[in-house]
């Protein structure tokens, strides 16, 4: 174990919010097609109120601090918003389109000291990429902001979301990561839009493809680990939780919103109504979800995958039930190790039905947006 | 440089939190993970720039741990000096403006 994910274990433990994921806005300059945000403005935050929830979180013990979007830099407050975070000494990562980002703009993110900064990129090659993103000449402008980026010693991850219109591309992606210095990470996750619409899920990547991206060691490191079929799950396994959602980790949204993980649309409390450690230690909801161990699953309990599985409680939450499968993750299962899984056995399948083939009713509940 | 005339301040180029008493801090440039134990905590959280370490020392490392006076000032410029190799923290023989609140 590390000393950072020995840091990461107590902070679950003792229910402190060691990171937080804050998006700034939902406004962008791309309209990208399997994007799930509405990118009107309904009363974002303004910049005193960011400021505040800051130094609420410096207090609360947050030390990880992600800001995101929406297109971070449609704020012209952004680099303030930075600024202040910095100086409350959290260690900061920005994900952007980094369409924006020029040499005095890649110079002022160096100088704040910037951890990372994680950029979009869905093709190497520009019409595909244009084609996603619905911006002429994104991949141009993209591509040109992370060499600013390199030049100023920046540490850049290229994030590439996997689907069907891409889905042949990340091998050429993952190169051109390599030709630019920077670290690739690749993520088949398409999630359904906030007001509940579906449609974008026809952009997920038939199950099929998964064994490819689970068999290349490039991505996945040991093959034979990774792919191994799931062992029987100890006692531990079964008292043990999900992931960090509303352990030690939350989001929070441009309208003070706070939910237990970004994918995870379970509203908890409004930041402009309560205090931040207020939601955090009390909401009901937060306390729903820490309470929820594997033993406690409707399905995933008795399903041979409930050690090693990716299930992610949020997706279930929109499936309909935070303590039910998701479906999506039910399909990494059965295709990284060729064994099935219990809600398939349960629904007597020989290979998962995926969400964007099966009609299953999605919940999910849009932000409150509430009045500055 | 005499011991009453050292004074530090936090680096303005890294991220740091305290964890139950313990400070977690990451270097900006490579991300390197440090963790310290309650006593450097306490240190590095006076480090403001403008109170001397043996005052550090004396007001808030003596005060809080049972530790003796001169053994502490010792360790504590022990400290200071591994922390300022690996730019944590700057050192001076006069009061620094403060990097980072």
């Amino acid at each position: 174990m590390t000393l950072m994910s020995d840091m990461g274990r107590k902070a679950f433990n003792l229910g402190v919010p060691i990171a937080v994921h804050m998006d700034v806005t939902y406004r962008c300059n791309e309209r990208c097609v399997h994007c799930y945000l509405d990118h009107d403005d309904h009363g974002e935050m303004t910049t005193a109120e960011i400021k505040d929830v800051l130094d609420q979180l410096a207090e609360a013990g947050v030390f990880f601090l992600t800001f995101s979007g929406g297109e971070v830099f449609m704020r012209r407050d952004f680099f303030e918003i930075v600024e202040h975070a910095r100086r409350l000494m959290f260690n900061v990562k920005i994900k952007t389109n980094a369409v924006m980002i020029r040499e005095e703009e890649a110079r002022r993110i160096r100088e704040l000291d910037v951890d990372t900064i994680q950029i979009s990129v869905y093709s190497h090659r520009p019409e595909v990429h244009d084609a996603i993103t619905k911006l002429p000449h994104s991949f141009e402008r993209t591509i040109k902001s992370i060499r600013f980026l390199r030049e100023q010693g920046l540490r850049v991850t290229i994030a590439n979301v996997m689907m069907t219109v891409n889905s042949a591309d990340h091998l050429a992606v993952q190169k051109l990561a390599a030709d630019l210095g920077v670290h690739y990470t690749l993520d088949p996750t398409i999630t359904p839009m906030m007001d509940g619409d579906t449609s974008v899920l026809s952009l997920r990547i038939p199950g099929e493809e998964l064994p490819e991206i689970f068999h290349n060691p490039a991505l996945v490191g040991s093959q034979e680990e990774f792919c191994a079929p799931p062992k029987p799950p100890s006692k531990e396994d079964l008292e043990s939780y999900s992931c960090s959602a509303g352990h030690s980790f939350c989001y929070i949204s441009p309208y003070g919103d706070v939910f237990p993980c970004v994918q995870f649309p379970l509203p908890t409390g409004n930041i402009r109504q309560q205090k931040f450690l207020d939601i955090w230690n009390h909401s009901p909801q937060m306390k729903e979800v820490r309470s929820i161990q594997a033993k406690d699953l409707h399905v995933c309990s008795s399903c041979a995958h409930v050690s090693s599985c990716s299930r992610c409680p949020g997706l279930a939450y929109m499936e309909g039930s935070m303590r039910g499968p998701s479906t999506a993750d039910c399909e990494k299962s059965f295709y990284r190790t060729g064994v099935p899984t219990a809600n398939m056995l349960q629904q007597g399948l020989s290979k998962p039905r995926t969400i964007s083939s099966n009609n299953a009713p999605l919940v999910q509940i849009r932000p409150i947006a509430v009045p500055a | 440089m005499s011991e009453n005339s050292i004074y530090i301040v936090r680096s303005s180029a890294i991220a740091a939190r305290a964890l139950a008493g313990e400070m977690m801090v990451m270097k900006a440039s490579d991300s390197t993970f440090f963790t310290m134990n309650e006593v450097a905590t306490v240190i590095f959280q006076a480090a403001d720039g403008h109170t001397p370490l043996r005052e550090i020392v004396r007001d808030r490392v003596c005060e809080q741990f049972d530790v003796d006076p001169e053994q502490a000032q010792a360790d504590a410029e022990q400290f200071v000096a591994e922390l300022s190799s690996h730019g944590i923290i700057l050192v001076s023989n006069r009061p620094l403006a403060a990097e980072a609140s």
